[in-house]
Order: C-alpha cells, then sequence, then structure tokens
C-alpha cells in the first residue's frame, strides 16, 4: 500500500468539499473492494475519504412502492432487514448471496452499485428492481448508470447517497456462484412489476450488468418458466474466463432465468 | 492404556494455544534492530537480463542494501540445491540447470528472483523495488508439459531438449509379453493437474547474525530444520554448520511447500551478515502463489493388460512430468521413486513397466506436495481398473477384490515389498458401510429428479515413512531417512522429548506425549514435546511422507526402552535387589515377587540424587537418545467410496456420500487419525473438483490469487464415514503405518471414478469444474458422440 491522507467527514457535504479540494481522492466505503487494490498497489490513491461516519448515508425506509436504502448500509443489514424482507425478500436473499459473512458485515450497497464490478450482485438488482441511484447532485435510473464494467455515471466526486427499489409483484434472485471468488459467474434477477416483467443479468456480459429484452417480453405475457423455454441467449456479448466459456455462460443465463422465475412464481 | 495412552482420543494439547491466538510463528518474531527484505521478482516467464540498475533503489528513503545475483556470486554462495539423483535409462546423471537464489543473467519463470532490497520498513523496501531498472531481453516461454520436450524454447543450456532425465522402471520384456497375450487391453490418457499448496501460514524468514560470536541465527517455516541447516551450510555455503542455528517455531501446515530450502531464506541469512542486522522476509499470498513449489503437474498414457479370466496381468505407463524452471529439493523423487513404486496398487500384477520423462518448463519449480508421487500412481492405477471393470461388464469392487494381492510380504515388480495389509476386509468394511447394494435405488431416484448418480472406488496403497536410509541411498537420495529421539528425564519425573520430527499440524506434541504416557505411566501433562530447533534437537530429518508416526515415534520408542533399562539399573540399587527381579509395569519399578515397588518419578529422582549407588557402577542422570533406522517403508491402504449426483443442467458436482475405510496400522490417538483423513479427503477433493494452476503460453500464472484459484470449503465436502481396519505393521516396533496423506491420495480417483460412472463415459479431466462436467454431460446425452 502507498501512503495516503486519511480524512473521515461527518457529512455528505463535508465528503464532497473534501472531494473538491483535495487532490487525487477516493472514497472509503466498505473497503472490500479499494483496499485489496490499494495493498497490491494497483491504486493509490492520495487522500482516502471515509465515509463511515455519515450518519445520513445510512438507514432502511420503505414508502409506497419504493424501498430506499442508504448507501452505508452493509450486505448484512440488508439481508436481515425486517422492512426489506417483507417488501422485497429476493432483495435480501440477494444480499445474503454476497461473498461471506466478513464481506457481507462490511461491504455496503453503495460501494457495490458505485463499483459495478461485472460480476458483482446488487447492479442486476437495481437494474429488475426499476431503481434509482440516489447522489449529492441528482437521481439516475440504473438503466443509465450501468455503463459497463467498472464504468457508471458517476461524476469525479459525486457521492451514491442512496439507492431506492421499486417494490415488485413477485421477484427472485438466482445465483451461480463463480467457485473460487463466490461473485456471481452468472446471476439472474427476474422481478414482475405492475407495468410488465424486467429480466437482469449479472457475472455474464463482457459489458457488465444488461437486460434480456426477448424474455421480459414473453414473461410479461406468460410469468411461467416455460414462457421462456425456447429463447437461446446470445454468446457473442458474453464473457469468457479459465471458469466459464461464453457458450457456458449463455447457457447458464437460460438455466437461472428459468430457475429464478420459478422461484419467483412459486412465491405468489 | 493410560487414559492418556496409545489408543485414546486425546484432545490435541497445542491447540489450547493455536485457538487462543498464542502460536508463535516465524512473522511474530522480531528481532532488535530487524530490517525488511523484499524481493523483486520477474514479471517475465523467460527472459535474458541486460542490466540491472540498482542505483535509484539505493538512494531511496530507508534503504539499507539492495543485492542481486552477482553480490551472492561474489560470495561464493552456491545456487539451490536438488538432493536426490536420478539417472536416466542411458546411466546419465539428470541434467540440473544451474539455481542461484537471486537470478543471474537469466529468469525463468514469472516470480523468479531478480533482486533483493533491505529496507527499514517493508512500505520502504516494496518502494525502492520499484525503483529498481531491470532491462530485459523478453524470450518465448515454454509452459506445456506435453509439449516441452518438443519445443524450440530452451530454459537450461545444460539441456536443450528440456528434458531433466528419461527414467524408467520395471520389468519391460515381461510387460511386453503380457500385453502380447492379453485378452483385452484397456487405455487411458490422464492429467494430473498442478496444484499450489497454499498452507494458511505463508512461508516466511528471519536472519540474524550475531558479531560478537559469529553465530547465525534462521528463524524459518521449515518442516525439517536440520535439513535446512545442512543444505544451507554444507551445499550453498552461508555459514558453517555448527555456526548456523535453525528455528522453525510454529508453522501453520506445509503440506510438502515448507520441506524445501528456497531463495528467500538462503538470502536473508546471508544477507544479515552484509547488512549487520536481522533481516525478516514474510511472503504475501501472492508471492505464495508464484513462488512455493507446486505439486503434481504430469501428463500420463496408460495400458492394463487382463487375461480370459479378468486377471490383470500387466500393467505399463508413460508420464511426462512437469518440474517447472528449477530443480526444487526434492523434485527429481517425486516423479521416479516417489510414483512408479506404487503403481502395483494393491493388485497383484506380475508385469509393470513405467517411463517417465521429466521436463523443464518456464513454470514455478514443481516438488512433493501432501502425497508426493502416490496421489499420481493412485489416480492412475484405479482410474485404469476402474475403466477396464467397465470394459470387461465387472462390478468395479468385484474386480478389484479378484486382483488383490492376499499373501504377505509381497514383492511387486516395481521394487516394493508389500509387508501386510488385508484388503478385502476393508473393501467388505467400505461396501457395507456406502450401502452399497442400495446405490442402484438411489441412482434410479436421482434419475426421476432428473440428475446422474454415480459412485466411484479408490482402493489405494501408499508408501509411508520412507526408509531404510541404507536403501534410499542407493536409490539417488543425497541424505539418510532415520529419525533422532532423545528422552530427557527430570529429577520430579517429568519428561521432555526431543524430537527429529516437526509438527506442523500434525499433533505431536498431543500423539508423542500419549506414546510417553503410556510406556512410562506418567499423565500427558508430565511430557512436553521439543522440536524445531537445531540448538536443543541434536539431529533430525523432519516430517513428511506421513513418517512422523513410523519413523519419528519409533526413536522415541526405542529411546523410552533405553531409559526404562536404566530406571531398573538404578531401582535395582534403591530396591535392594538384582536388576535381573526389576520389573517396571504401569509406571511403577517393582522386585518381582514381592510388594516392594516406587514410581518412576522417584526412580528418576533417585537417579539424580545419586546417594544410592556408586558413580563408579552407574552413571548418575536419566536421559537416553535413539536413531531409529527402519527396514522397510510402511504400506497403509484402504478402500474409499466417493458418491455424486449431478445436476446435468449446469454441471454442478455434489457429493453425496463418502465413506473411507483405512488401515493404518496401530492408531495413536483416533480422533487425530480422523482429522488427518478429513483433511487430506478435502485436499482430494480440491484437486478432483477445484484446483488447478493455470498458466497462460506466456508463463502468466493466471489462478494467481484466490479469486481464480478454488480451495475447498466445507460446503464442498459431505459429512464422511470414516471407518478403520487394523493389521499392524511389522517393519516399526509401535506397529504404525502413517495417515497423512492417505486422504488426499485416496480421493481424486475416487470423485472421477463416480463422475464418470454417473456421466456414462470416461471423458473427463481434473479439475471436474461444473464447465467442464456440463461439457461432459452435453456429451453423454450425444450418446454415439462418445464413441
Ligand atoms: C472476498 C470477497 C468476496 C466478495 N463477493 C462478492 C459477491 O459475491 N458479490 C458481490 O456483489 N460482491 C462481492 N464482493 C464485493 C463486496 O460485496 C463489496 O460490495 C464491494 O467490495 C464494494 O463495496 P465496499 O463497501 O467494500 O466499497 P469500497 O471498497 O469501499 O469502495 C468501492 C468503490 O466504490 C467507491 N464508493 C464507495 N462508496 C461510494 C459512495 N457512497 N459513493 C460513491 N462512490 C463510492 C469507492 O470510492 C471505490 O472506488 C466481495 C468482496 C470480497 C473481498
Amino acid at each position: 500500500m502507498y501512503a495516503f491522507e486519511y480524512h473521515r467527514p461527518t457529512s455528505v457535504k463535508e465528503a464532497a468539499g473534501l472531494a473538491g479540494q483535495a487532490e487525487d481522492t477516493k472514497f472509503l466505503a466498505g473497503g472490500h473492494t479499494l483496499l485489496p487494490t490499494m495493498k497490491l498497489r494497483l491504486a493509490g490513491p492520495a487522500n482516502l475519504i471515509d465515509l463511515g461516519q455519515i450518519a445520513e448515508l445510512r438507514g432502511i425506509e420503505r414508502s409506497g412502492d419504493t424501498i430506499t436504502i442508504g448507501a452505508m448500509m452493509k450486505h448484512a443489514e440488508v439481508a436481515n432487514s425486517a422492512e426489506v424482507k417483507q417488501a422485497i425478500p429476493a432483495l435480501a436473499e440477494m444480499a445474503e448471496l454476497i461473498g461471506d459473512p466478513h464481506v457481507r458485515n462490511r461491504g455496503t450497497i453503495g460501494g457495490s452499485v458505485a463499483n459495478n464490478d461485472p460480476s458483482a450482485d446488487y447492479p442486476a438488482a437495481c437494474l429488475a428492481l426499476n431503481a434509482t441511484i440516489i447522489t449529492n447532485q441528482r437521481k439516475i435510473a440504473a438503466d443509465d448508470f450501468f455503463q459497463g464494467i467498472f464504468t457508471t455515471a458517476l461524476q469525479e466526486g459525486e457521492i451514491i447517497t442512496q439507492v431506492s427499489f421499486k417494490v415488485p409483484s413477485q421477484a427472485a434472485y438466482t445465483k451461480f456462484r463463480n467457485p473460487a471468488s463466490r461473485y456471481a459467474l452468472v446471476g439472474v434477477f427476474v422481478a414482475k412489476h405492475a407495468d410488465g416483467v424486467r429480466v437482469a443479468v449479472t457475472g455474464a456480459g463482457s459489458n457488465g450488468v444488461f437486460r434480456l429484452p426477448e424474455m421480459e417480453k414473453a414473461l410479461s405475457g406468460n410469468f411461467a418458466a416455460e414462457a421462456i423455454d425456447g429463447i437461446a441467449v446470445a454468446t457473442d456479448e458474453m464473457n469468457s474466463d479459465i471458469h466459464a466459456d461464453a457458450a457456458y455462460r449463455a447457457h447458464l443465463v437460460g438455466v437461472m432465468a428459468r430457475r429464478a422465475v420459478q422461484a419467483a412464481a412459486a412465491r405468489g | 492404556m493410560t487414559a492418556t495412552g496409545i489408543g485414546a482420543p486425546v484432545r490435541r494439547k497445542e491447540d489450547q494455544r493455536f485457538v487462543t491466538g498464542q502460536g508463535r510463528y516465524v512473522d511474530d518474531f522480531n528481532r532488535p534492530g530487524q530490517a525488511h527484505a523484499y524481493f523483486l521478482r520477474s514479471p517475465h516467464a523467460h527472459a535474458a537480463i541486460r542490466s540491472i540498475d540498482t542505483g535509484p533503489a539505493m538512494i531511496m528513503p530507508g534503504v539499507i542494501a539492495v543485492f542481486t545475483g552477482d553480490d551472492l556470486a561474489a560470495d561464493k554462495i552456491g545456487g539451490l540445491i536438488c538432493g536426490w539423483m536420478i539417472h536416466s535409462k542411458d546411466g546419465s546423471p539428470m541434467k540440473a540447470g544451474p539455481h542461484p537464489a537471486l537470478a543471474q543473467g537469466k529468469v525463468r519463470y514469472v516470480g523468479d528472483h531478480v533482486a533483493v532490497v533491505i529496507a527499514e520498513t517493508l512500505a520502504q523496501a516494496k518502494d525502492a523495488a520499484e525503483a529498481i531498472v531491470v532491462h530485459y531481453d523478453v524470450l518465448p516461454a515454454v509452459v506445456d508439459t506435453a509439449q516441452a520436450a518438443k519445443a524450440s524454447v530452451q530454459v537450461h543450456d545444460v539441456s536443450p531438449d528440456n528434458t531433466v532425465f528419461n527414467w524408467h522402471l520395471g520389468n519391460k520384456d515381461e510387460t511386453e509379453a503380457a500385453f502380447a497375450r492379453a485378452k483385452h487391453v484397456t487405455k487411458i490418457d490422464l492429467v494430473n493437474n498442478r496444484l499450489v499448496p497454499n498452507p494458511i501460514e505463508p512461508r516466511a524468514a528471519v536472519g540474524e547474525y550475531d558479531l560478537g560470536t559469529d553465530n547465525y541465527t534462521l528463524y524459518t517455516t521449515s518442516q525439517n530444520p536440520h535439513v535446512a541447516r545442512l543444505v544451507l551450510s554444507a551445499f550453498i555455503g552461508v555459514a558453517p554448520e555448527h555456526k548456523l542455528r535453525v528455528i522453525a517455531p510454529d508453522v501453520g501446515g506445509g503440506f510438502g511447500s515448507k520441506i524445501f530450502i528456497y531463495a528467500e531464506e538462503t538470502v536473508c541469512v546471508w544477507a544479515a551478515k552484509k547488512v549487520k542486522r536481522p533481516v525478516k522476509w514474510t511472503s504475501d499470498r501472492s508471492e505464495a502463489f508464484l513462488s512455493d513449489a507446486h505439486g503434481r503437474d504430469h501428463v500420463t498414457h496408460a495400458e492394463m493388460a487382463t487375461d480370459e479370466n479378468g486377471k490383470i496381468i500387466g500393467l505399463r505407463v508413460h508420464t511426462t512430468a512437469n518440474l517447472g524452471a528449477y530443480l526444487s529439493t526434492f523434485s527429481s523423487s517425486v516423479p521416479t521413486y516417489l510414483y512408479a513404486p506404487l503403481l502395483s496398487g494393491q493388485y497383484d500384477i506380475p508385469a509393470i513397466y513405467c517411463e517417465v520423462d521429466a521436463v523443464y518448463t518456464n513454470t514455478a519449480p514443481v516438488d512433493a506436495y501432501r502425497g508426493a508421487g502416490r496421489p499420481e500412481a493412485t489416480f492412475v492405477v484405479e482410474r485404469l481398473v476402474e475403466k477396464t471393470a467397465r470394459e470387461l461388464r465387472q462390478d468395479p469392487a468385484e474386480f478389484r477384490r479378484r486382483n488383490y494381492i492376499t499373501q504377505f510380504p509381497h514383492a511387486t515388480p516395481v521394487i516394493m515389498t508389500y509387508d501386510t495389509g488385508d484388503y478385502a476386509a476393508s473393501l467388505d468394511k467400505a461396501l457395507e458401510i456406502a450401502d452399497y447394494k442400495n446405490f442402484q435405488q438411489r441412482k434410479q431416484e436421482s434419475a426421476r429428479r432428473g440428475k446422474l448418480r454415480g459412485i466411484g472406488f479408490s482402493s489405494y496403497i501408499e508408501a509411508c515413512g520412507i526408509a531404510p536410509s541404507q536403501a534410499v541411498g542407493s536409490l539417488g537420495a543425497g541424505v539418510g531417512l532415520w529419525e533422532s529421539a532423545e528422552v530427557r528425564v527430570n529429577p520430579t519425573g517429568s519428561v521432555e522429548v526431543l524430537t527429529g520430527s516437526h509438527s506442523h499440524g500434525q499433533g505431536h506434541e498431543t500423539t508423542f506425549a500419549q506414546l510417553v504416557s503410556d510406556r512410562l505411566g506418567i499423565s500427558i501433562d508430565q511430557v512436553s514435546i521439543v522440536h524445531g530447533d537445531t540448538d536443543k534437537v541434536q539431529f533430525g530429518m523432519g516430517t513428511y511422507g506421513s513418517r512422523s508416526g513410523a519413523v519419528g515415534m519409533s526413536a522415541i520408542a526405542k529411546a523410552i526402552d533405553k531409559v526404562i533399562a536404566k530406571g531398573k539399573k538404578v531401582a535395582a540399587h534403591v530396591l535392594e535387589a538384582s536388576e535381573g527381579d526389576i520389573e517396571f509395569k504401569d509406571g511403577r519399578f517393582g522386585v518381582a515377587g514381592t510388594d516392594r515397588s516406587m514410581a518412576f518419578g522417584e526412580i528418576a529422582l533417585q537417579a539424580y540424587i545419586a546417594h544410592k549407588f556408586s558413580g563408579q557402577d552407574l552413571e548418575p542422570g536419566l536421559k537416553e537418545g535413539a536413531f531409529y533406522d527402519p527396514t522397510n517403508f510402511t504400506f497403509p491402504a484402504g478402500v474409499h467410496i466417493c458418491e455424486v449426483e449431478i445436476d446435468p443442467d449446469t454441471g454442478v458436482t455434489k457429493i453425496e456420500r463418502w465413506t473411507a475405510v483405512d488401515d493404518f496400522g496401530v492408531i495413536i490417538n483416533p480422533m487425530i487419525v480422523e482429522g488427518q483423513v478429513h483433511g487430506g479427503i478435502a485436499q482430494g477433493v480440491g484437486q478432483a473438483l477445484l484446483e488447478g494452476a493455470v498458466y497462460d503460453q506466456s508463463g502468466q500464472l493466471i489462478t494467481a490469487s484466490f479469486n481464480d484459484y478454488c480451495m475447498p470449503r466445507a460446503i464442498d465436502l459431505p459429512a464422511f464415514q470414516v471407518g478403520m481396519t487394523v493389521t499392524p505393521c511389522p517393519s516399526n516396533p509401535l506397529g504404525i503405518k502413517g495417515c497423512g496423506e492417505a486422504g488426499a491420495i485416496a480421493a481424486p480417483p475416487a470423485v472421477i471414478n463416480a463422475i464418470t460412472d454417473a456421466l456414462g463415459h470416461e471423458d473427463i479431466a481434473m479439475p471436474a469444474t461444473p464447465q467442464a462436467v456440463w461439457r461432459a454431460a452435453q456429451k453423454a446425452r450425444m450418446p454415439m458422440a462418445a464413441e
């Protein structure tokens, strides 16, 4: 790790101010992505702004048909939240599938969404649950937010404060773990909303998280696994690595989607 | 048996220390004035070094020194050695290329040591390492085991075709004749995947030099500190043997990877004198992936000949073994004498012939890893036996039974003489525990749910406690393979046992104390086991090859016998009886036929007080030592049965049942033995389903972190059903065979035999990842395509 200055603001405003003034800054949330890259000397920010003491970034709140989660909420807090379990059980289950207990008790929703790792779970939930990413400057629809691997709509120094999810009538997330890292090799989040079904896929795409319009259309007509039986997933935009080549990933997208639909439909 | 004696499931004494964080590992040692070493490693798999400019690093903050291979050469520090000489078929010695501790002119794998920075802090050393300017002429690399001998790339000048040796074992003519008259020949091509050892504690070293006494101390993560001292002094020449103290304190797992003498500890001792400061190096996990000696990496073609009665009559094997870029300490013995002699398995095979070509590649050195050669041999034999049974449409269990060796001793065509065993007994017990008779029912039940169920056997044998010294010497070993012990009885009757074995997870502090407790009738709390320090223990060969029970404890038993003999002499004086009338039983020395007796501790006190006998007749004190050299290897054997269920939609293999019935001879502590079995199976399942080191064509290690290198987790494993059978080992006084590697040896073929049974075809390689199994399941669905 290279040496850096450590800052610990207590408000979003203060944090944004620091980011505006200091050179070469990075926000620190749970640190579960950022710190390993710093230890490996792949990242070396001069200034680290720890968001851990900012009360405004915490909390989970339901209002009407949305659930709003503070950016600094840890995966375990989301997994165990009574509100989330009641409103969107699939989201709580997704959070419970992230990493291991250490990761879930450090990693945050804000960090995961900001990072947009192509194998992370939250991006799929955001797309399928028609989420809005709320920052200290604006609100961004999830469909516009994720812009390719490790790339988002966030500007330099912009802070995610909350993520709000639309409560679906039925939803489920199925994850096929990378055997080694346990990130998603393929993760499919299926959610049925009043205005149609959303199917979002993480882990598989060479350009990060994406939706499957053909499946969404079929499922909007008939929310049952059979409805997507014949739909082939194209291999050309699929990731390929030693764990799974494009053909296997494409195949798994179909399997995981069908299983997600079954699980969501079983929820009644 | 005392409550803490042989056979008692005593809880491990050392665990209190380990689970409360009180263990003392090398990295816990911080010496006054200590500086930190950081190694600049090659980013290239193969390159000529045109120049190294350490100047910019020298002026960085906190830098004490920067050294390169030239500095080691100037001090006449020798290269790292390979301690086992193998001769090729034509009689020529193996081709050992130079192995400098810091590169001289060339780097040969990613992670090879280019230079070392010694600085006040580790961060400063790393910063400075980034400032070293190295000009490389990058060369093409060779990584592929099977292609290495044909490659145009040349790793070492001494070996134009990258071949270290072409070695063979067995009776070639008989084998050819057996195949000529065979009714059936079964052929198989196998890859034994390369593994990264991954002990939980990475390697570490602290070198220290005392200006006043000219003494050196090395704290190191070693399984065999005396061997490390011998190699560092006699061969590498960093310090004279009597001036070098090597301490291997608590060591957090080794699995073989800490047997070897590496560049880093060599440099730490040498540099400590150069900079007149203690020098510490602790590997990080990334360095461990790149530079710990890897395991396995064989490519094999094998054939098994059977006659009209389904009797195995011949086996021929050709293996190419990848030894990496340099010959690590015992690398040459692993694919030769630790491999081919096991190719007879548990079977009566009259003719066996094995050829092994060892090759250099631009990859990390490969050496012994849990099982060392024996897992590779067992994989060949058990995959081939299973496939033969299938081709002959015979039940795999009964096919094995028909071919088992039943008469002992049994001399195989590959230089082993099995001393004892009852293979059918283990098979019967395993079939019972595994509920084999109802397997078809379970398979049908799985099929109804769209799942593929399979069962796989592994009827393994291994050889432990490699010995005797004369025999291994004749096969090329550079060392003897005995063990030493010293039993020191204190005046209060408590006992210290100094052993040349080394515990790095095995539980010696408990099992060795159990032996003492059993023999001397004292509680294990009265016994301390001392190991891992060359200043305390006079000499020892260390722990690997499941040898510490069979060899290490036998040495202790021998020393205890001497203590009892001496105690009898003391007792004779004290109890005023003739020595011949003194009996030692249940911890008391007594006069036969009388009620006169004294406890062990009382006699110990008398031995030191020495009031009751003349020092001219009998030396005071009670301390005895022994060296024990066995008469043969030991041959643990058993049957493992693995039952899997495959989800053909995803390729996920779930192990539903695991039965292990092992014959380890006499068992000192069944709880510890069971733990060793569990751990071994977990490692074997890791190899079969999850683990595999992958280099790309340029020689970059793709699986260089846990993000890509998949270690087994609890969730990957079933609850093991463990059973034991016992045939005591005749070649050591305790009847012990050894248990440390059995699981890792037995497991891989059991898993793959189960998967191939489920799939209905043989075409799957290790690790059988979901992707690989899915693909193989696709193939199974197209029945004709499989042929
Ligand atoms: C062993 C391991 C296993 C894991 N497994 C999984 C898994 O299975 N699935 C999964 O989805 N993830 C997994 N993760 C990732 C983990 O879940 C975290 O979500 C992830 O590390 C990012 O969250 P963080 O809070 O740790 O962010 P940090 O590491 O602190 O930050 C990540 C990035 O986001 C930026 N950032 C953080 N918060 C904000 C904010 N509020 N506004 C703007 N920018 C911000 C930081 O500046 C940094 O660039 C795993 C991590 C580890 C170490």
